[in-house]
């Protein structure tokens, strides 16, 4: 009986011939940490009765969360991060280049049939590169610090197919938003999300990367897309049978199948305060807006950055409204600045900040209070999320979100 | 088997780490500084009336969205003796294991139950409540064994020769 992808990489890691529901112990590919759960790890891991982690090489520590610091304590976290790489002479450390998950795909921690684990529930965010990763707390990255594995259980899969051309200004994200509505926020529990079909072959890794970021949205414990050649070509690896052969067998059992024809998609919107609240744009119209986020893990990138610019280019922010920009890492940073990116968004109006979690977590960079509303990119509108819990949060893709902003109210 | 009452807090469905815990207080040192703000999107003053003992009842998809597992602990740390929900988003539920936090899967309590009132619990066995059985299903063995030894941290401990 053939395999699914998430199935094939639980076999080769663990040397065995695993089936839905198995519990196995998985040996760790590599770690992600996030600053604001440092202290906490930290503090477990020393509790255990650990004095060094298994392999220094295997984790990776960001801080993203708290950059820059908005309030006195944040700075707590940068001196254990800092003071417990030294300490495990950890290499890769990463005081202020970006957000988690842009970074541990863009600086290569990642590869095809890893398996990784990160204290942050977006790290199904690598599946777009054809890894297995999932978020886990600190007490279990504590564990796992100090031996190098974690169980768990083989999840069975749904296959997501998609096929078609995407109609103009109907973006990944619109694709996803939609998968999250038809599954519900608990639909994919405990399960993995495979997604196949012409429409994702002909996707960029960074249109992918927003649909595995988004997958935990319906619960999904990982949400994979077989490697190919443009992921060959973002990992700078070089496509071989054993990479190629990661793809899902023709006989691979799924627990359920979704299909879709691209050309029926159209842009959508999850409207507050559910994530599976998805309506389209269309009946949406007129809605007025105060503020628009354009970034995030889910949507920071590049290209999204020049579809922004493109809707952008030549016009101005609405009055009143706030536009603000947060690119997903340094390097997206600095790409959008070299090509006059960043200068069409600040001429539109926008503010521009630097690459972190900010707004999307309610920390810092644009929180908002009540009756406002918020057309963002990222990936969760839940009550009191960007601000009080009497903020509206409609979350949108990249081209949707740039129309808003110019509209000052739901355009299509 | 051990046995318990409770007073119930009856909340919905998808009630989200950002509800649990919201980011704005997370970095706070300890736990128990959290404590006040726990549920506070939702319900404002829940933390303060939740006493050591009390039970909440949910609908499915209890602990969706981030893997904060200031969520669980801070629950714990209010005294809540178990959580009985539908379901549970999965890393919730690995995290609420790992720190000893008891949690039941039923279906239909939920939407039997009123907030206030008191239910028995009866662990791997029955919830009783309003004269009606509710029967509970048993964790998986590897689970048993976590919460048997008293956390994950406590079964490091083991492990490394320290307890």
């Amino acid at each position: 009986m053939g395999q699914t992808i998430v199935e094939k990489i639980i076999s080769r890691n663990t040397g065995k011939n695993v089936r839905p529901g198995d519990i196995v112990t998985a040996d760790v590919s590599r770690v992600m940490l996030d600053d604001i759960m440092m202290p906490f790890i930290v503090s477990k891991f020393r509790e255990m009765g650990f004095q060094k982690v298994w392999d220094p090489e295997k984790v990776v520590i960001i801080c993203d969360h708290l950059v820059p610091a908005s309030q006195v304590d944040d700075v707590r976290a940068y001196k254990i991060s800092n003071d417990f790489a030294r300490e495990q002479n950890i290499p890769n450390l990463h005081t202020s280049d970006g957000i988690c998950h842009q970074l541990m795909t863009e600086a290569g921690y990642v590869k095809p049939g890893d398996v990784v684990f990160g204290t942050d529930s977006h790290t199904t965010t690598y599946g777009c590169v054809g890894a297995f990763s999932t978020g886990i707390g600190y007490t279990e990255m504590a564990a796992i610090l100090g031996t190098g594995q974690l169980w768990m259980r083989v999840p069975a899969t749904i296959r997501v197919r998609i096929t078609g051309k995407l109609p103009e200004n109907v973006m990944s994200k619109d694709v996803i938003l939609r998968i999250i509505g038809d599954l519900t926020a608990a639909g994919a529990t405990y399960k993995a999300l495979e997604f196949c079909g012409d429409t994702v072959e002909n996707m960029s890794v960074s249109s992918r990367m927003t649909m595995s970021n988004m997958a935990i949205e319906a619960g999904a414990k990982c949400a994979l897309f077989a490697p190919d050649e443009k992921t060959a070509a973002y990992c700078g690896i070089e496509l071989t049978e054993e990479v190629r052969s990661l793809a899902a067998d023709p006989d691979a059992v799924y627990d359920s199948v979704l299909e879709y024809r691209a050309e029926d998609l159209v842009p959508v919107m999850a409207c507050p305060s559910q994530v599976d609240s998805i309506r389209p744009v269309s009946e949406l119209i007129g809605t007025k807006i105060d503020q628009v986020f354009l970034g995030s893990c889910t949507n920071g990138r590049l290209e999204d950055l020049q579809a922004a610019a493109a809707v952008l280019k030549g016009k101005k922010v609405a009055p009143f409204v706030k536009l603000i920009v947060t690119p997903a890492s340094r390097k997206i940073w600095q790409e959008a600045a070299k090509d006059g990116i960043l200068g069409i968004l600040s001429d539109a109006g926008a503010i521009i900040t630097h690459p972190g979690c900010g707004l999307c977590c309610g920390r810092t960079g644009g929180i908002l209070t009540d009756g406002e509303t918020v057309i963002a990119t990222n990936n969760r509108n839940f009550l009191g999320r960007m601000g009080t819990s009497k903020v509206k949060i409609f979350l949108a893709s990249p081209v949707s979100a740039a129309k808003c902003a110019a509209a000052g109210e739901i355009v299509l | 088997m051990e046995r318990f009452t409770g007073k119930v807090w009856l909340l919905g469905n998808d009630i989200d780490t950002d509800i649990i815990m919201p980011t704005e207080y997370l970095a706070f040192k300890t736990i128990d500084e959290m404590k006040p703000y726990a549920f506070s999107p939702l319900r404002e003053d829940l933390a303060a009336k939740i006493k050591p003992g009390d039970i909440i009842v949910a609908g499915s998809n209890f602990g969706c969205g981030s893997s904060r597992e200031q969520a669980p602990e801070v629950v714990k740390a209010l005294g809540v003796k178990c959580i009985i929900a539908k379901s549970y988003a999965r890393i919730f539920f690995r995290n609420a294991i790992n720190n000893g936090l008891l949690l039941i899967e039923n279906d239909e309590l939920a939407d039997d139950v009123k907030e206030g009132d008191t239910i028995t619990v009866t662990v791997n066995e029955k919830i009783e409540y309003n004269g009606k059985e509710y029967p509970i299903v048993s964790l998986p063995d590897n689970l048993v064994e976590i919460i048997e030894a008293g956390g994950l941290v406590k079964a490091m401990r083991r492990r490394n020769g320290l307890d």
